[in-house]
């Protein structure tokens, strides 16, 4: 089956940094990666004709984005599925491009949380807002977003007899490619980072516990940051400054508590299997894998869900260096550093499209050989309850 | 006296039944009628079929614990002083999952295990208020 050549990501924009005090506004850091993203490409401002946007930045809502970047698009969608988000904006723009319902979707980003000193992952429920169901019937026990995540590693330790060695070898790699970008060393740097400097699985082990059983080197960090991606048709990809990325394959699913469910198995295990028929591509053939890593609990669902092994088998997949951009055992795994150690401000999965990217046209500061297939796998909302499981597939020219 | 901890707000229709049988200390769910699915957390419709006709029981209070996590750090205000606290969804006998605290252990992280059979206690949130499921070992 041919590669799917109708709907490109054409322009990226990482926002460089993480701590950004009160200079600049969530809001500015996704108006300010846009203009940088059209440069990359090689187009300009007016040249969008489909926003997608979480509403979620600045709380403006899908609504008021629009008027605030100043674009008035034929296509609005605001998805908005937590970190994820952006892997569905992402497959939903290749889609509609492919009906020929616009021809240049631009998706962005915006947070100022470490700024704003969000504490995420130990807050708790803070109690404000109208009440639901599933507030009525999660808050009271205190569950933290940690403890959340930690209860999916409880449960895939006992049941497949994963070992905390071998869920810090994600932390190991990730790190080692993070001291790798300049960017993610700056940002280690800014966030007062104990040690900026490569880890050993006793040193992620020897961290302290947040949420029992994860350590605190099993993490992601809260950051400040954004950016922009660009996802162009056919045709005006071709015109683009760069080689074009294809989106070859797409999957969305989502996935919440059920009595007698499997909390081991994520929305991915629906998604991924999806994205891959969708592409025409196994996950053997896979270069990079950009997978959310909010937690290491996360890449493990990931990997394995997407199918990158058996379920159960990730411990054993993930030790021995496998994970590592210059390991020859595909795939090279968050080669910019992740949320672990480059950039995590609340909603990572527009990242992964950005790392992918960079990945195929050559450009990253760990380069993996020859690369010519990655996939984007974001995972937002809460993995031991509700949340969503978005996997993009993409292909080098 | 710490604050207390987030409490079921209402009105929420969904949920109200639930938490009025909790000051009688009864643990309830619900089954379909049409097609005999557990429904849980509470809903006026069947999450398998649509059904809106299904029938309220109460628990024996007898599960086992199917996953936990000992939390070693909140900032809310009404966890931030408690210590180490377990935090676990309990799978009841009657075939319903549920977020719950495991209580009446010495130390969580070695004294609590997937699988672990546990039963219902609880905790009164207030005069006439509602009551918290939790459980302890069985």
């Amino acid at each position: 089956m041919p590669q799917d050549r109708t709907a490109a990501i054409v322009g990226i924009h990482e926002y460089p940094l993480r701590v950004v005090g009160s200079d600049i506004s969530a809001l500015q850091i996704k108006a300010a990666s846009a203009a940088k993203a059209l440069e990359d490409a090689g187009f300009a401002w007016k040249d969008v004709d489909a926003v997608y946007d979480t509403g979620s930045d600045q709380g403006i809502g899908g609504l008021g984005i629009s008027e605030y970047f100043g674009f008035k698009p034929s296509i609005i969608d605001n998805t908005s599925v937590g970190g994820s988000s952006f892997e569905f904006h992402a497959n939903h723009a290749r889609r509609m491009i492919e009906a020929g319902k616009c021809n240049l979707a631009l998706i962005t980003y915006g947070s100022t949380s470490h700024s704003d000193r969000r504490a995420i992952g130990t807050a708790g429920a803070t109690g404000g807002g109208p009440s639901n169901l599933f507030r009525n019937m999660e808050d009271p026990w205190g569950l933290t977003l940690i403890g959340n995540y930690a209860m999916v590693k409880m449960r895939h330790k006992f049941q497949y007899g994963t070992t905390d060695e071998q869920f810090a070898a994600i932390s190991v790699a990730t790190r080692r490619h993070a001291m790798r970008n300049p960017e993610a060393v700056k940002a280690m740097t800014d966030l007062e980072f104990v040690g900026v400097n490569e880890i050993s699985v006793a040193d992620v082990l020897d961290s302290r516990t947040v949420a029992y059983p994860l350590h605190l080197l099993e993490c992601c960090m809260v950051s400040d940051g954004g950016g922009a991606v660009l996802v162009a048709s056919a045709e005006m990809a071709r015109n683009a400054r760069k080689k074009p990325v294809w989106i070859i394959g797409g999957g969305e699913a989502t996935k919440y508590r059920e009595n007698g469910g499997d909390i081991t198995v994520s929305a991915g295990a629906q998604s991924g299997p999806v994205a891959f028929q969708d592409a025409g591509v196994s996950p053997s053939e896979i270069d990079i894998l950009m997978a959310y890593d909010s937690f290491t609990i996360t890449v493990m669902c990931m990997i394995e869900d997407l199918g990158f092994c058996q379920k159960g088998e990730g411990g054993a997949f993930v030790s021995d260096g496998r994970l590592d951009y210059d390991n020859p055992g595909k795939p090279a795994i968050n080669t910019d550093g992740g949320g672990l150690s480059s950039n995590h401000p609340g909603a990572r999965g527009i990242f992964l499209l950005m790392e992918a990217t960079r990945q195929l046209r050559g450009e990253s500061t760990s380069q993996v050989a020859n690369a010519k297939l990655a996939v984007a796998v974001g995972n937002g909302g809460q993995l031991g309850s509700r949340h969503a499981t978005g996997a993009t597939i993409l292909a080098a020219d | 006296m710490a604050p207390l901890r987030p409490q079921p707000a209402f009105p929420e229709n969904d949920t109200q039944p639930f938490w009025d049988a909790t000051k009688k200390h009864e643990l309830t769910y619900q089954t379909c009628d049409r097609c005999n699915e557990v429904i849980f957390y509470p809903r006026r419709h069947c999450t398998s079929c649509g059904s809106d006709q299904n029938t309220w029981h109460v628990s024996q209070g007898l599960g086992s614990v199917y996953t936990f996590s000992v939390i070693m750090q909140s900032r809310h205000p009404a966890f931030k002083d408690l210590g180490a606290y377990a935090v676990a969804y309990v799978d009841l006998d009657e075939g319903f999952r549920i977020m719950t605290n495991i209580v009446g252990i010495q130390d969580p992280t070695t004294d609590i295990q997937c699988g672990m059979r546990v039963k219902l206690r609880w905790e009164d949130q207030g005069d006439g208020e509602v009551s918290l499921p939790m459980f302890e070992p069985a």
